[in-house]
Parts: C-alpha cells; sequence; structure tokens
C-alpha cells in the first residue's frame, strides 16, 4: 500500500483568531481549524462523530476542547477523543507553523 | 394643621434608623431635615472593614440611596456641618450658614476615633477607621506604600490590619496590654488569635507604648517608650472611640462622656433628644449597632406620641469580622471569686469556651473556634435564665445531636440578628405573611442580615426550614455547571459584590476549576455579566453557535435566516424581496413560522451575508435568548370584535424590547378582544385588550411544559402597560436563573412577590430605568456584521485550499 502524505498551506498565523474555529476544505475534505488561548492550533476533521453529525467550527472552544455545537458532545482538540459521558472520536491532523505559515498534514 | 419640622444633626446608621422607624409610625407627621458631615447618603459603617478588605465597593455598602430621602420628602444637606444649636428660639445653624428651625431636634451625632495626641500625629499617612475618607485614604496610601502600622490590638484595629493585609501591605500591629482585643477576651482565647493573625501574616508588637510618630511631611516610622522604632508608611489608629458631644456641651445640653439621656432618649433640654454612639444612657455609651437600634425604637414611639416601652440598656456581644476568626464575647470576660466557670479547652482543634455563672445565671461568654452555640447561651444571658438544671456539657454544647443546632429546637424569641434585633419569630412570621423565599427577600421585610451580615447562614436555615417542601434548595445550593461549586445566585452576587467585569476575572477571582469554562457557564456568565453592567462588552465567543452566528444552525451545517416583521405585518416590497433573495441564493425552503414571520432554511455559512445584504431588514433574533417575535391579531383596524390595536401596540413592544438580552427567549403577542386569536394565554408576556384597557397575562408557555399565563394586572392606558411590562421584564432580567423561561420563573417567586415589586413605585421606576440604560447598548447585528470586514473573516469565511 503506497500512503500519500499532503502538506498544504491552510492560513496565516496572524489572521486567525483564537476560540473562533474556520473551515477549511481541501479538495473534498473538510477540515476545522482552531487557534486556543494558548496559542496553539489544532486541525480536526470538520464533522461530529455523533451519530446524526453536524459541523463543528461553530463549537465553542475551552482551552484544549471544541464542544460540539449541535450536541454539545466535548471533543479534545489533541486527540479528537469525545469526552464522558459520550464516546467516540475525530479523526486530527497534524499541524505545522512556519513563520507565520499553517500548514496541515493529511495522509 | 401644619406639620411638626423634626431635624437630625448627623446621617449615619442610628440617626436613619430612627428615621425610618418614624416613617413607619407617622409617615405624614413631620417635615424632616437632616444634617451631615459627610459627603453620602446613610451606609453601613459596619462593612467599611469589608470594603477595606477588597470584598465590596462603597457603592455596595449603602444602605439608604438618594432616592429614599427624596421619595419620603427628607431635606438632606450632605457635606453640611451644624456648627450652634440655638435652643432657646429652637433652631440649628450649619457651617454654611443655614438656618433651620425645629419643633423637635435628635443628636445622632455618632463618634470619631480617639486620636492619641503624640508629637507627629499631624503628619500624612496618619488616620484613623471611622469613615469612607479614612477607608479610601488607607486604600490609596496601599497602593503607593508598602508598610502601616496599626495602634490599636481591638476589634477595629484588627479588622483595619487585615483589610491592608488583603490591599498587599506588610502590617505590624502595635498593642498596649499583653493580649489582643483584652476588652473582649481573656488571655487564652487573645493568645489564640495572635496566633491564627499571625498565620494569616499580621506581625504583633505587644505591650509597646508609642510615644513619638516621626517623618518628614509624612509618616515614616514610630517611636517607643522603650526607645524601639519601626518604619511606617501609614498608621491607622484605632484605639478608641470618642461620642461626638461637643456640640452638644456648647449647646448647653448636659454632658458627661456622651450627650446624656433618659430612658426616653431625652436630653436635659425639652424637645433636644440623642441617639446612638453619642448619646450616654445610665452612664454607658454604645459602639455597636444592636443597642443603638434599640434605642432608636424607643425615640422614634416617643417623638411620635405612642406608648413607649423604656429603654433600660442593652446586653451586648461582639465578634471580629476576620476571615478564618471565628469568636464571639459577651459579658463579663474574667472570673472572680463570685463567680464560677465552666470552661471548654481543644487546643489541638483550636477551640476554646467559656461561660462564667453568677448565682445559677450566665454572666459572661468568651468563645473562640465554634461559636455555634453562641446565640443560644446569649440569649439565656440577656434573660437571665435559671441554668442549674443544664449540664456543664449541655450548655457548651448544643442538645441533642453534636454540632448541630436545628432550627427546630430554637425558641421563636430567640434573637438571630442581633444587629437589627431580629427573633427567629419575627423571620417565621415574616416568611408566612409575606412569602418570602430568599435571605435577600427576608432582609428587605425584616432589617434581619442588613448590618454585618453575620446572621444570613442562619437565616438561609430559617428559610429552608420554613418553607420545607417548597423551599428550592436546588435553586439554593445547585452549582452552576461542574466547572463551580457556586449557583447562579451565587455567582450573581459575587459579581455584584466583587465589582467582576469580564468573563476571565469571574472565573479568576471564583476560582474556576475549568480555565475557560463550559458550555453551560460561559454563556451563563456572559449574560450575567452584561445584566449587571450595561456597558459590557458582549463577548462573542462565549454565545452558543445560533447566538454567536446570528442565524440558526440546521443538522446538516446550514443555517436559517429569519428577518424580522414587527408584529406579525409584512410589506409587499419585503415579500418580494425575500422571494429574490430566496432564488437567486437557491434557498431550499421557504416556510412561515410559527411565529407570524418568514423563515429562510437551508442557506450556506459563506452565503450568510450576502442574503442578509440583499434582505437588508433587520435580524428577527430566532436564534436569541431575547425577545423573539410579538405575534399579533387584526384587532380593531379590520376585526369586528376588536377592542383596541393590537397590532400597532404589538409592533411598539416588538420594536422596544428587540435585541434585549434575557436569561431565556421571551416571547409575546397581543390579542385584541377575549378570543384571543394571538395565543396571549401561553407567552411569556400576552396582552388582551378589553373595553376601555388591557390585561397582561405572564409566564405562559407553549413549549415542552404547557403553562396558562396568569393575569399580572388589569390597566387602562398604553403608558401604564408599557411601565408594568418593562418593569415585569427587567426584574426577570435581574432574578432570572440563565435558560430559566418566565413561566418557571414565575413559579420559582410566586404571583404575588413579583406583583409586589411592581407595585412599589420606587421599584418599578428603578427597573425602568435599568433598563433604558440596557437598551441604549444594542445594535443591529446583520448590518453591523456587514460593515465588519475581519468579523465576516472570522466567523463567514471559508477557506478552500486547492491542490494539484
Ligand atoms: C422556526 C420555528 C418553527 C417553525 O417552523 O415555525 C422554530 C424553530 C425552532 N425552535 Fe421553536 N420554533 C418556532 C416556534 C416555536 C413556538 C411557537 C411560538 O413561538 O409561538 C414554540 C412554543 C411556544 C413557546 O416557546 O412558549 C417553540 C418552542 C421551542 C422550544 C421549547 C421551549 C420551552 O420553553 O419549552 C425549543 C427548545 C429551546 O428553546 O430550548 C425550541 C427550539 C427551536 C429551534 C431553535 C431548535 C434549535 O435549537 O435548533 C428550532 C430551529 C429550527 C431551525 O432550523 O431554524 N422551540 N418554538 C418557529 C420560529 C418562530 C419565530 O418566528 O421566531
Ligand atoms: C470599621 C468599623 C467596623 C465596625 N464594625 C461593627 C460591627 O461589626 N458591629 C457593630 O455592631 N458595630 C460596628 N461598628 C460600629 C457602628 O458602625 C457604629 O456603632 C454605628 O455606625 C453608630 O451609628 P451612629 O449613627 O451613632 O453614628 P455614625 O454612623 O457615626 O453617624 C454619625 C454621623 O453624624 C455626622 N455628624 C457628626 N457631627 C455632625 C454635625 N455637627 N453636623 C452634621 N453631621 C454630623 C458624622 O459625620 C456621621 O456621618 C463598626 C464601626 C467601624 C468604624
Ligand atoms: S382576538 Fe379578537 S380582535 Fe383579534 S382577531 Fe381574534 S376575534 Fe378579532
Ligand atoms: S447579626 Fe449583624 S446583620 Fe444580623
Amino acid at each position: 500500500m503506497n500512503k500519500v502524505t499532503l502538506r498544504v498551506k491552510v492560513a496565516q498565523y496572524s489572521e486567525i483568531e483564537p476560540r473562533i474555529g474556520q473551515t477549511i476544505q481541501v479538495m473534498d475534505r473538510k477540515i476545522a481549524l482552531f487557534k486556543v488561548t494558548n496559542g496553539k492550533v489544532y486541525a480536526i476533521d470538520n464533522r461530529s462523530p455523533h451519530p446524526k453529525g453536524g459541523v463543528l467550527s461553530e463549537g465553542l472552544v475551552s482551552g484544549e476542547y471544541v464542544f460540539c455545537p449541535v450536541y454539545d458532545w466535548k471533543i479534545s482538540l489533541v486527540d479528537g477523543k469525545v469526552q464522558a459521558p459520550d464516546e467516540g472520536q475525530v479523526k486530527t491532523y497534524k499541524v505545522e507553523i512556519e513563520g507565520d505559515d499553517i500548514f496541515v498534514v493529511l495522509e | 394643621m401644619s406639620k411638626k419640622r423634626l431635624v437630625m444633626i448627623g446621617n449615619g446608621m442610628a440617626g436613619i434608623r430612627t428615621i425610618e422607624e418614624i416613617l413607619k409610625l407617622g409617615p405624614e407627621m413631620f417635615e424632616i431635615t437632616i444634617f451631615g458631615s459627610e459627603p453620602h447618603p446613610n451606609y453601613n459603617r459596619i462593612q467599611l472593614s469589608t470594603v477595606l478588605q477588597g470584598d465590596a465597593e462603597v457603592s455596595d455598602i449603602i444602605l439608604n440611596d438618594w432616592n429614599w430621602y427624596e421619595e419620603n420628602k427628607i431635606t438632606l444637606y450632605t457635606g453640611e456641618t451644624i456648627v450652634k444649636v440655638d435652643t432657646k428660639n429652637q433652631r440649628v445653624i450649619s457651617n454654611e450658614g443655614r438656618i433651620t428651625p425645629y419643633d423637635e431636634l435628635i443628636f445622632a451625632t455618632g463618634s470619631s476615633s480617639l486620636m492619641l495626641p503624640l508629637p507627629g500625629v499631624d503628619k500624612k499617612g496618619v488616620t484613623g477607621f471611622r469613615d469612607i475618607q479614612d477607608t479610601e485614604t488607607m486604600m490609596e496610601a496601599a497602593r503607593q506604600y508598602k508598610k502601616a502600622v496599626v495602634i490599636g490590638g481591638g476589634l477595629l484595629g484588627l479588622e483595619a490590619a487585615r483589610g491592608l493585609l488583603n490591599l498587599g501591605m506588610k502590617v505590624d500591629v502595635v498593642h498596649l496590654v499583653g493580649h489582643l482585643m483584652e476588652r473582649q477576651l481573656d488571655p487564652i482565647a487573645g493568645e489564640m488569635l495572635k496566633q491564627e493573625l499571625e498565620n494569616q501574616g499580621m506581625n504583633f508588637l505587644l505591650e509597646k507604648k508609642t510615644t513619638e510618630i516621626f517623618g518628614d511631611e509624612r509618616v515614616r516610622g514610630l517611636r517607643f517608650t522603650d526607645g524601639t522604632e519601626v518604619e511606617a508608611d501609614l498608621v491607622v489608629m484605632a484605639i478608641g472611640i470618642v461620642p461626638n458631644a461637643l456640640l452638644a456641651s456648647e449647646s448647653g445640653v448636659r454632658v458627661n462622656r456622651g450627650i446624656v439621656v433618659n430612658d426616653l432618649m431625652q436630653t436635659s433640654i425639652p424637645h433636644v433628644y440623642a441617639v446612638g454612639e453619642c448619646a450616654e444612657h445610665r452612664e454607658v455609651t454604645y459602639g455597636l449597632v444592636a443597642p443603638l437600634y434599640e434605642q432608636a425604637k424607643v425615640l422614634a414611639e416617643k417623638v411620635c406620641h405612642r406608648k413607649v416601652l423604656p429603654y433600660e440598656g442593652s446586653v451586648t456581644g461582639a465578634q471580629l469580622k476576620v476571615a478564618g476568626v471565628d469568636l464571639f464575647s459577651a459579658g463579663e470576660i474574667t472570673e472572680d471569686a463570685t463567680s464560677t466557670v465552666i470552661r471548654f479547652h481543644n487546643e489541638y482543634a483550636g477551640v476554646y469556651k467559656k461561660v462564667i455563672l453568677r448565682d445559677n445565671q450566665i454572666v459572661g461568654i468568651v468563645m473562640y473556634g465554634d461559636t455555634k452555640e453562641s446565640t443560644r447561651l446569649f440569649r439565656l444571658m440577656t434573660l437571665k435564665e435559671d441554668i442549674s438544671n443544664l449540664t456543664d456539657m449541655e450548655l457548651l454544647q448544643p442538645i441533642g445531636a453534636e454540632g448541630t443546632h436545628s432550627i427546630n429546637d430554637m425558641p421563636d424569641d430567640e434573637m438571630v440578628c442581633g444587629c437589627n434585633g431580629v427573633s427567629k419569630g419575627d423571620i417565621v412570621s415574616a416568611i408566612h405573611e409575606h412569602s418570602l423565599h430568599s435571605v435577600e427577600e427576608v432582609k428587605g421585610c425584616t432589617n434581619a442580615g442588613r448590618s454585618c451580615g453575620r446572621c444570613k447562614p442562619i437565616i438561609a436555615d430559617i428559610l429552608e426550614h420554613t418553607l420545607g417542601e417548597e423551599f428550592d434548595s436546588s435553586e439554593q445550593k445547585v452549582a452552576m455547571c461542574g466547572c463551580t461549586p457556586l449557583s447562579h445566585d451565587e455567582v450573581v452576587d459575587e459579581i455584584k459584590e466583587k465589582g467582576l467585569t469580564t468573563i476571565k476575572e469571574t472565573m479568576n477571582v471564583l476560582a474556576w476549576q475549568n480555565e475557560e469554562g463550559c458550555t453551560k457557564c460561559r454563556p451563563a456568565l456572559n449574560y450575567y455579566l452584561g445584566m449587571v453592567h450595561p456597558e459590557y462588552k458582549d463577548d462573542r465567543n462565549s454565545r452558543l453557535v445560533n447566538e454567536k452566528m446570528h442565524a440558526n444552525i440546521q443538522k446538516d451545517g446550514t443555517y436559517s435566516v429569519v428577518p424580522r416583521m414587527y408584529g406579525g405585518v409584512t410589506t409587499a416590497q419585503d415579500l418580494i424581496r425575500i422571494g429574490q433573495v430566496a432564488e437567486k441564493y437557491h434557498i431550499p425552503l421557504v416556510k412561515m413560522t410559527g411565529g407570524q414571520r418568514i423563515a429562510l432554511m437551508g442557506v450556506k455559512k459563506e452565503d450568510l451575508t450576502a442574503v442578509w445584504k440583499e434582505l437588508d431588514m433587520p435580524s428577527g433574533y430566532a436564534y436569541g435568548k431575547t425577545l423573539r417575535t410579538v405575534k399579533t391579531c387584526v384587532g380593531s383596524t379590520f376585526c369586528r370584535f376588536g377592542t383596541q390595536d393590537s397590532m400597532g401596540l404589538g409592533q411598539e413592544l416588538e420594536r422596544m424590547f428587540e435585541r434585549l438580552d434575557t436569561p431565556h427567549k421571551v416571547k409575546m403577542s397581543v390579542s385584541a378582544c377575549p378570543r384571543n386569536c394571538s395565543e396571549s394565554g401561553i407567552k411569556d408576556v400576552g396582552v388582551v385588550g378589553i373595553d376601555g384597557g388591557w390585561e397582561i397575562y405572564v409566564g405562559g408557555n407553549g413549549g415542552t411544559d404547557l403553562r396558562a399565563g396568569d393575569l399580572l394586572y388589569t390597566v387602562k392606558t398604553k403608558e401604564e402597560l408599557l411601565e408594568i411590562t418593562r418593569a415585569f421584564l427587567q426584574y426577570y432580567r435581574e432574578t432570572g436563573h440563565y435558560l430559566e423561561r418566565t413561566s418557571k420563573w414565575v413559579e420559582r417567586f410566586g404571583l404575588d412577590h413579583i406583583k409586589e415589586v411592581l407595585e412599589n413605585e420606587a421599584k418599578r421606576v428603578e427597573l425602568n430605568a435599568r433598563l433604558s440604560r440596557t437598551l441604549e447598548r444594542y445594535e443591529e447585528p446583520w448590518s453591523k456584521i456587514l460593515e465588519d470586514d475581519t468579523a465576516q473573516n472570522n466567523y463567514y469565511g471559508k477557506r478552500e485550499v486547492l491542490t494539484t
């Protein structure tokens, strides 16, 4: 099996505000990008693992978590894990910052 | 007959309490004039310690605000001192030369800090601790300087020292005697107190006598009789108080230590009375409010020609208002040959209790570390009860379960609020009579808890016990969310008391457990802060998706857009525009909502701003914790049954309240006759037109828990209707819990209570004024976003990355 790795520039670091999720589309992939208060940037799939789906980019951000805006699940931005009592996991993407450029690594 | 002229010198706690009592007995009897040297309305002097300690603002401790004087038609001169009293011609003269005649005159001049006549006492940075100005002097010094010395290790001195520590100063307390608070504590308790305060960071210089305050223009230090010195940038003198009696003695009134009064609070001159700390009764002057308030009552009865129960003096108990210190003392503190003592001392737990007995009666109490039994023992002492049938342990410990003093066992006449002389019985009957549900309401009704505040936990217990089932402990005890143990009400109180202004600060100060909160507390705090401070800057990122986006998210991530149609009335032009936009942006569904307007459903996020722009209509806030819609019926404009212009009123209400933040969504409607075609019976505020007036229903709900609204009032004019509706909404805003619809709120508070508040003209006017101030801050969100490129990028942008 050959794995394709794609590294794409998605935004300027200085341009995005903490705690406001950004919607990013790379081809057909929809990604939610978050800068959190401590300055770190995370990228996860913009789709709630809730069986009924829904986006995550508009969720309320608290520390390194985002709350799903539609069903209020609490999801870790670091590893994508849904916090108890709910269960599930969102796909996370590696984020690299070079100068003012934010790159997301897709596999 | 014209009213008699009553003049009062002094605008402090005892004086104003006397006026309150007089107003209760004979609201129309006197034309009242009050002079006060301080530039403030009457405030709670006791809480100056709290202000100094940083737990309250000056504005929080005002007891009677300017309005109160106005409402009671009292002429008040603040910042004006009476310098001469002409008792022959019955008139007083102020430092401004104002001459005011009186028929009855009351001295309520209080006391001043006793300032030792030491060399250097007039240097800058030397102050007493008596009024707002002294407190501000200390707070100001703490901003610039590091080291404070408090002279006096009594109640006042220690409270000042604690405050200065809180303000970040290093504090030495100088005390003449070998142990602290020697007038209230014996050496053992004094030592326990010293250890606790040392742990808190105070440094004590005991058995030291100051001879000199040295420095230049400003103080630099103190010198003692033993030749030693300490540095000081601030010196607080708290060694005692002197009654302000000079003016009286100069006016020929008999003065000893204080102004001498008899059991009816009369001085040696007819028509001249004295009350409070300036008065000396049976050779005693008092320095705590409880006895002064008793005097106030007697004096009020006297001047109103009521049956008077003469004042016979008081027994007082003392506490120290310093966190971490629990002590109580009353009566004698050291035993002698004629008394016996029961003593309990647990050094390990830091608890010490001593009861002094003579002839089978309690004559003294000293408690440290555990004062739960103090009210019970104090009562036995004041009633001079025979305690020979109680065992020693029963005296020191509660009867029954250890450590719990059950409200059940508490006799009705047991004093709960020592400061204001309010017994358990008084509180219980007030709870029943006025259907009270909260400590604040009990305070408003009975005065209990209005001074030092120490009794508030017991009041809460009495409430709980009296209301039983009805007492919604969930409402008092349930935490806002997992991030804090505090309840909604507690958080709001803290925001007000500590003057918190941002979410971050609130979470910091109140020790939030998750640094940035969660979806429960962040929106709630954002609401409460905005409710408390009309100038609050909204935190958009603490709102949940719909309010943050100003559109309603749907399950597939698209949004619905619902523009305003005031009162459900639209125009052909608007309809055409809605149609054109729907076509241009391929909006999949156009629907009439249940709120008499049109929703465009399935709008893509990135189209939202363009859709708003082309619609060019205000947001209908179909997503907000705010006014949703005001539904109307056609009413008298067309309907044969209509009695009123329901559409006109509905539109006016919707324009008045649109965008206003409320604890939960608010829905209104106006029908023009009782046929009620716009369903006014199930709205948060539902108006029904009748012949010659309107009925206002509140607390209705057509949602999950169906509830019919209660008839609040029937009014004659639209002006009355608006005033009541506005006050109702504002009272809901101020007391409702976040996410509590009016239906639940009305049940929690009770319709009677709400009516009582709205019937009080002063409160109604204030509620209206606060609402107006809040309403000023709102702007139309859609058009604002259209002017704001950053907001458009941040919230509505979508980044598409194309790769090859
Ligand atoms: C659009 C509308 C339905 C319609 O197609 O007619 C609607 C749509 C929603 N309602 Fe409603 N309600 C609508 C009228 C009502 C009514 C009828 C009325 O207002 O006369 C009620 C019952 C009356 C009442 O509230 O007292 C109503 C009771 C609710 C409730 C239950 C509230 C309660 O206190 O029990 C919710 C849930 C909530 O707010 O927590 C709710 C929540 C919702 C939400 C916002 C659910 C959500 O969070 O996504 C729906 C958004 C749909 C969307 O995708 O945009 N909706 N909803 C109506 C909009 C009216 C408007 O123009 O603003
Ligand atoms: C820091 C502090 C903490 C305290 N803690 C407690 C406590 O925990 N419990 C308790 O029971 N008590 C406490 N007290 C005491 C309590 O505040 C007083 O007993 C009470 O305020 C006395 O009321 P009053 O009306 O007699 O005097 P004041 O409240 O002092 O009012 C007298 C007013 O008259 C004005 N005045 C004087 N002369 C004139 C004049 N010639 N013309 C015009 N105005 C004049 C003064 O400026 C003053 O405003 C505390 C006091 C202080 C300072
Ligand atoms: S409520 Fe009365 S006035 Fe209004 S439309 Fe219905 S019948 Fe007519
Ligand atoms: S005991 Fe001081 S206010 Fe009640």
